[in-house]
């Protein structure tokens, strides 16, 4: 990410105003109305969104640590790691969120679903980016190989949450003969929130990991210094 | 004639249950129409708009002062 594109505020305020809109449709808007999940249809909204931005920063992660690959420039290992943390934090989030709502609609926090567990396990892969960059000292070998093993663990989250889920049974719609959310269930009203929804979220996490990233290239400037 | 009669009577039944059928499927589903209509779902919406507004502004708040560090390690 550009230095640049870092410091100015259009895209950050374009994420603020997208998430109040997000909170007052989200709350406010029509929704279609279906049985056990009533109500519930909101968390559209709140939790899959969660995903979304997660499935951007880790495209973020993979896509930065190829640039490094190419370029053998620190500040992209940077990014991309910094892209991995707020992926991780955006997981868990929807992974909590998730909980929440199968509790009220699937009747357990956690049931055996292939795309609950696909998403533990995947978010176990990017665990372990983490555990493979703090068991290596030295820079340049760990933003290498970082990148090579964030590559990694980007297909193999798409095989689990994105594969593997709709080739067995699965509770979410969309998978194994479940109707996909667009199919009737998204709307037009409730699409024109959710695309929203999702672009906010996501540059809120951009916007986070942007942070995290001049946090640190200061840091790093601080440490040479001394 | 009695028949004649019971018959209209079953036919103005079976015609008010078409009619009803729609918005008595529509009802089925339980959502929070209550609320709605008592208005309250407008305090839901206001406490997140505070929680939001203030997650915004610390955002904006540590981004300004972000760049205000860097600004002074350049020099």
């Amino acid at each position: 990410m550009k230095s640049t594109i870092a410091r100015s505020w259009w895209w950050k305020i374009t994420a603020l105003v997208l998430l109040f809109y997000t909170y007052y449709e989200g709350f406010l808007g029509e929704v279609p109305r279906m049985p056990i999940l009533n109500e519930t249809i909101r968390n559209l909204y709140f939790h899959v969104t969660m995903w979304m931005a997660m499935l951007v920063l880790m495209i973020c992660n993979a896509f930065y640590g190829i640039i490094y690959l190419n370029k053998s420039d620190l500040h992209f290992d940077l990014v991309a790691e910094e892209s991995g943390r707020m992926a991780m934090i955006f997981g868990i989030a929807g992974l909590i969120t998730g909980m929440v709502w199968a509790n009220y609609t699937w009747g357990a926090p956690w049931v055996n679903d292939p795309q609950l567990n696909g998403t533990a396990a995947s978010l176990l892969v990017y665990a372990a980016y983490f555990i493979l960059r703090n068991a290596l000292p030295d820079s340049t070998k760990r933003a290498r190989l970082a990148a090579v093993y964030g590559i990694f663990a980007f297909v193999m989250m798409i095989v689990f949450i994105m594969v593997l889920p709709k080739m067995s049974d699965s509770l979410h719609p969309g998978k194994g003969g479940n109707p996909g959310f667009n199919k009737y269930d998204l709307d037009a009203n409730m699409r024109m929130v959710f695309y929203p929804a999702v672009i906010g979220w996501t540059l809120l996490g951009v916007w986070m990991m942007s942070l995290r990233v001049r946090f640190r290239k200061m840091e790093l400037k601080n440490e040479d210094q001394q | 004639m009695k028949i004649n009669n019971n018959m209209k009577q079953y036919l103005v039944l079976f015609v008010f249950l078409i009619i009803n059928l729609p918005s008595a499927v529509a009802q089925e589903v339980e959502m929070g129409d209550v609320m709605r209509s008592e208005g309250k779902i407008y305090v839901v919406v206001a406490v997140a708009f505070i929680a939001l507004a203030i997650l915004s502004f610390y955002m904006i708040r540590i981004d300004r002062k972000v760049s205000k560090l860097e600004k002074e390690l350049n020099k």
